[in-house]
């Protein structure tokens, strides 16, 4: 029981530290690649931290909804690192909700920002909204159908007991589990505003998804959302590594020693992770706005197809 | 339920006095017909409480022994005869529960203006719901028949209230052409159950009969139940209809009167015709998920309020319909533990429905109110000057939408558990082909969340469109005391399933003869198949996310005390911003008409650039009014003008039709 | 292990139908040719059956460098790199594909449930890869994306006969693949005469032909 509360709270506590550094890890990783100087590794802390400390402007018509979004995505963020397993899998919370409930809760997310893009009126908000509720319909169900495959592999679609089940078995791959992975990657490219498909780094009006989103934030808003986003980035790598690679995952009885083993895995881990990551984004090419639905339907039917391949299969 | 053991208390009882006072009620407003502060105040607050009573008997009665009486009305020979089960009072309860808001709402709603007097629009209204818990009572063919077809005159009165726009008279008659030749087909499944036996249910019941004609009677039934619920390709006065009648009448129809079709579909397959085979699970489930792609779909090009609201009724019956679907296959398989929470679901899902589309249907009731506009294209902003609605509405769209914690994401979460299992279905294609029913269904749920950002960011965020919005004001006591209630359903639906379940099951309990039993034990967590399968704990899920944003709240408060100032709009610095530059719904739409582009038609008037005065302008068309309405309608008139050869206009010729219609059936009979 | 060749054949397929280039297309075909090479050796290790791996061999040796390296120059001597085409939007083909993939696995399960080999849930699959390519063919308007099209159902012709009997005897192999060489150099003549008639391999212009 103690131990189930230490690796929430554990795990709580690294999603929340973690999850800037992961981005900024990806960020200097960007940089090598381009040949560029690379900015600190601790940039999106320095970055917060100057926003906290800065008085808000809100726009003169934002409604209480925008000043409560920020605080309701990034809660969505937090529960949502609660659920899945990154270091172990006792989790207490992971039984409140399960990997459906996940993305509802990333949908809750999305939802509360686009109605607050929305709120302000801009062309640029209502824009990004638009353009983020095209991407999320169609992410939504790729990510439900990845992890439904993974599921009637494991038979339940608790997240914790997922990774487990994965864990307890020998070093075999699925070959459905390859088709999910792959959906996987590319829901994920599209979830977090990844190149393909959105560019995290641009302020060009026309071609910006997520960050239209978020312009009329300032300061601390401003920060909870990048740190959202942050968490956001995290909470994907964390499921893909639940479903996918979950070795070195303490499992549901594991004491704290094996927990302070996985730590150090899920470093390397995220290092590899956030490489890859730079990598694919510095050899892809952004799609044209309407391209990103064939990207998406593509991830939808690999994760379809590969449920069909467990049923056929049955492994 | 200390009410439910008092000495003398019979639910049933209850239920047909409670129907009673409700028509007495209608009556009484006839008899002040121009009387408005009488209607408003008396009648329809009196017609709440009623509600409110019906509530609280379905409650109490679903734990009661079924009770089931013959009544002195009907024909001579033949009287009514009434029966309250457990799927009678769970539905007796939507209808109270959905009914208390909306006349609460109705309330201060209803005022002088043309069209019909309000105390006309009372009673037409309160026999509209006494004719609806006399669909749900009924026990036998004629009591049912009798009770569906004043469901339907009631509501295509209510619908053409304001009967002297011609748009709302052809919007009023196709409501009442589909509606009875749906009643047609219900009747005919009612002949096909009968089969010279007596038309009480009782005796259906106990009748049992060969595939082919069970199937002959379930699909009749299906039919007759798909036009009342708008299935594919039934649909058509749905969209029409619901923008005509009034909101509170809306939100009646939506929230509840759809709902009589998935009761009488569960009663006519479960119940009526018993022992349903798997291939009618499969093909209500098909009906049911393209009924639900295609409503999405075209919920999320509309221009007008209440339009896309009753598109999306039509996505969520098909959802309903799914859910049915799914109950069915189980069934037929013999899965029924699976079949009961398919059926839990469905149900779920019926009461959920009742209470965000109502409080939906409500509040663009208001928003017409308060500016007169149901056109996106001339909203926005209401946040500011009607923070109620707004509030209010808000809770609905996400409920809508199927966000965790509120209800509509329970149900979606039951539908999707069950998806799960359709592999293990002992039929090879139908293991592979249901499956993806669950992603038709995943896209269907993550579309009505893009829906419903339009509706609620076009209607109540961003900048005002027109002037005269500034002049909104909020709506009155009345009317936030009855979206408060139906906003209260939807969280609380939401955050305490396990006890819905509980009073749930006893349906599965009495058609398909299984319930969860003991994996409802704990109060807080769901988990419908076992708890290592999947668990979900919406209580604690709603205090951890509370929890977190209260303490990050309150971390930034203490921490930082960096202040907070108004300025103008950022929009990257360019200064001009007006209303014109958001998006309109049309613009909102276009990703959805770009990509499911073949499924609409499409005339759209795109200006040349040297026009002086241009114009843009788009008009979507459902494909299915012009390749089978109209072809349809088409031959109706044709086989008219053939019978019409027949008449002469001269007596004597009719004399001879009848003549020879005699002689021939004296052959038949000799 | 022979399963998750089975899927990686059955992803290249799909990546095929939903790629637009054709040089993309020669890649993923190579791909499969090794994924098939691989597999024929996983049998051949399992069962020890010899002419397995000279099979295997003689997969890998046509399919993962003669044919790729002809169809490339191929490609370059047509100047036809760069072109993309489909005949449907990608989406609904991989709709339909996914639909025929279903059909494929159905109508195998219950042979193989019959079947008693190792490999016998493979068959879905190259029945699946044999239909996939079919699609392709049909969708695709450009000549050589059908050749490769033509490829691509050979190789799931091949995947069944080694996964589902652990191989054609030795003769028809060897018959097969010289079949497919000869019919890649002749439909390689073949286009440069359609590109000398019409100037362009779109194979629409074959329409022309009929008679009015």
């Amino acid at each position: 029981m103690i131990v189930a509360f230490t690796n929430q709270l554990l795990e709580l506590a690294v999603a929340l530290l973690a999850a800037p550094l992961l981005l900024g890890w990806v960020n200097q990783c960007r940089a090598w690649l381009q040949n560029r100087r690379a900015p600190s590794l601790w940039l999106p802390y320095r970055n917060y931290r100057k926003l906290f400390h800065k008085d808000a402007v809100l726009a003169a018509n934002a409604s209480p909804l925008f000043r409560a979004a920020p605080y309701v995505v990034f809660g969505s963020m937090v529960v949502a690192a609660a659920i899945i397993p990154s270091l172990g899998s006792a989790l207490p919370f992971s039984r409140v909700a399960d990997a459906i409930a996940l993305v509802g809760l990333f949908a809750t997310a999305r939802m509360f920002m686009a109605l607050a893009a929305m709120d302000i009126g801009t062309a640029f908000g209502t824009l990004g909204a638009r353009r983020e509720m095209m991407i999320g319909f169609l992410a939504e169900p790729a990510l439900l159908m990845v992890i439904f495959t993974a599921s009637l592999i494991s038979s339940s679609t608790s997240l914790a007991a997922i990774s487990d089940t994965l864990v307890s078995r020998e070093l075999a791959i699925y070959p459905s589990l390859a088709f999910a992975a792959i959906a996987f990657l590319l829901v994920l490219l599209a979830e977090n505003a990844r190149i393909p498909v959105d560019n995290p780094a641009t302020h060009l009006e026309l071609t910006m998804i997520h960050e239209a989103m978020l312009l009329e934030y300032s300061a601390r808003h401003l920060a909870l959302m990048e740190w959202a986003a942050a968490l956001k980035l995290f909470n994907y790598a964390a499921i893909g590594f639940a479903l996918f690679i979950p070795w070195g995952i303490a499992g549901r009885d594991a004491g704290l020693v094996e927990l302070l083993y996985a730590a150090p895995l899920l470093a390397v881990k995220l290092l590899c992770a956030g490489a890859v990551l730079a990598l694919i984004e510095t050899l892809s090419a952004k799609l044209r706005i309407f391209r990103a639905p064939e990207f998406l339907a593509t991830a939808f039917l690999f994760a379809v197809l590969g449920m069909l391949v467990h049923l056929l299969l049955g492994s | 339920m200390p009410w439910s053991t008092w000495p003398g208390y019979s639910p049933i009882d209850a239920t047909l006095v409670l129907a009673g006072v409700w028509l007495l009620l209608g009556v009484a407003g006839l008899t002040a017909a121009r009387n408005t502060a009488f209607v408003a105040r008396i009648v329809f607050p009196l017609g709440a409480l009623v509600g409110l009573m019906m509530l609280g008997n379905a409650i109490a009665g679903i734990v009661a022994p079924v009770g089931a009486r013959e009544l002195l009305l009907g024909l001579p020979d033949m009287p009514f005869h009434v029966r309250q089960d457990a799927l009678s009072c769970v539905f007796l309860a939507l209808l109270g529960g959905g009914s208390f808001g909306i006349s609460l709402f109705a309330s201060g709603y209803f005022r002088e203006g043309p069209g019909a007097a309000p105390g006309l629009l009372g009673f037409q209204y309160h026999v509209f719901l006494a004719s609806m818990a006399g669909v749900l009572i009924a026990d036998d063919a004629y009591a049912f028949m009798v009770a569906w077809e004043v469901m339907a005159l009631s509501s295509y009165f209510l619908v053409v209230t304001q009967h002297k726009v011609p748009a709302i008279q052809r919007a009023g008659f196709l409501y009442l052409l589909i509606a009875h030749v749906g009643a047609l087909g219900i009747l005919l499944s009612f002949g096909v159950l009968q089969q010279g036996s007596s038309l009480t249910f009782e005796a259906m019941r106990a009748t049992s009969r060969p595939a082919v004609w069970a199937s002959i009677a379930y699909f009749l039934a299906l039919f007759g139940c798909g036009a009342k619920a708008g299935l594919l390709p039934l649909h058509a006065w749905l969209p029409e209809a619901h923008p005509a009648a009034p909101s509170p009448v809306s939100a009646l129809m939506s929230g509840v009167m759809l709902k009589m079709a998935v009761y009488a579909t569960l009663r006519f397959s479960l119940d009526l015709i018993g022992g349903p085979l798997w291939w009618w699970g499969l093909a209500t489930l098909v009906l049911g998920l393209g009924t639900a792609l295609f409503g999405v779909v075209f919920a999320a090009v509309q221009t007008d309020m209440k339009r896309l609201l009753a598109w999306s009724s039509i996505e969520n019956l098909g959802i309903a319909f799914t859910g049915v679907g799914l109950t069915l296959l189980f069934r037929g398989f013999g899965l029924d533990a699976l079949a009961a929470i398919a059926l839990l679901a469905t149900l779920y899902h019926c009461l959920n429905h009742a209470c965000f589309k109502s409080l939906l249907f409500l509040a663009t009731g208001s928003v017409l109110h308060a500016t007169g506009e149901r056109n996106f294209g001339k909203l926005g902003g209401l946040i500011h000057h009607m923070p109620w609605v707004a509030g209010l509405a808000l809770v609905g769209t996400l409920a809508i939408a199927g966000l965790p914690p509120l209800n509509g994401f329970v149900a979606e979460w039951l539908l999707l558990q069950v998806f799960l299992f359709t592999a293990s279905v002992p039929q090879p294609f139908i293991d592979m082909l249901v499956p993806l029913g669950a992603a038709l269904l995943a896209l269907v749920a993550a579309l009505s969340a893009y829906v419903m950002v339009k509706f609620y960011g076009v209607v109540f965020l961003g900048l005002p469109r027109e002037a005269d919005l500034e002049q909104a004001r909020d709506a009155g006591v009345p009317e936030r005391l009855g979206l408060g209630w139906l906003a209260l359903a939807c969280v609380l639906l939401g955050v305490l399933p396990v006890p819905v379940l509980r009073y749930l099951q006893v349906v599965s309990a009495q058609l398909l003869g299984t319930t969860l039993g003991g994996r409802l034990d704990s109060w807080w967590l769901l988990s419908p198949i076992s708890a290592e399968r999947a668990s979900y704990g919406p209580v604690f899920f709603l205090v951890g996310l509370v929890l977190v944003v209260v303490i990050t709240a309150a971390v930034m408060r203490r921490l930082y005390r960096a202040g907070e100032r108004r300025a103008a709009a950022w929009d990257c610095g360019f200064g001009r911003l007006d209303a014109r530059m958001q998006d309109t719904a049309e613009g909102f739409g276009q990703p959805i008409r770009r990509m499911f582009g073949p499924l609409f038609e499409i005339h759209r008037t795109v200006p040349s650039p040297t026009d002086r005065a241009p114009v843009y302008a788009v008009r979507i068309e459902d494909p299915l009014w012009n390749r089978l309405y109209r072809p349809l309608g088409r031959l109706v008139l044709w086989l008219a003008d053939l019978v019409s050869t027949l008449q002469r206009g001269r007596v004597s010729s009719y004399l001879l039709y009848s003549f020879l219609t005699l002689i021939a059936l004296l052959i038949l009979v000799l | 292990m022979i399963n998750l060749c089975a899927a990686v054949l059955l992803l290249l397929s799909f990546a095929m139908i939903s790629q637009r280039r054709t040089v993309a297309l020669v890649d993923l075909f190579t791909a499969q040719g090794v994924t098939l090479a691989v597999s024929t050796l996983v049998v051949a290790l399992g069962t020890g059956q010899r002419h397995m791996y000279y099979s295997a061999a003689l997969t890998f040796a046509l399919k993962v460098i003669v044919l790729p390296v002809i169809l490339r120059r191929l490609i370059r001597r047509l100047g036809v790199q760069w072109e993309a085409e489909s005949r449907l939007d990608v989406t609904v083909t991989m709709i339909i594909g996914l639909l025929v993939v279903i059909f494929a696995f159905g109508l195998a399960e219950p042979i193989s449930a019959l079947a008693t080999t190792v490999t016998r849930s493979t068959l879905g699959i190259a029945l699946a890869v044999v239909l996939l390519s079919f699609l392709m063919m049909i969708t695709r308007r450009k000549a050589v994306s059908q050749v490769i099209g033509f490829l691509a159902m050979e190789n799931g012709l091949f995947f069944a006969a080694a996964s589902a009997t652990y191989g054609m005897p030795m003769l028809i192999e060897f018959g097969i693949a010289l079949d497919v060489l000869v019919a890649v150099f002749v439909l390689g003549v073949f286009f440069f005469q359609i590109r000398e008639q019409f100037d362009s391999l779109d194979l629409q212009h074959l329409e022309s032909l009929k008679e009015k």
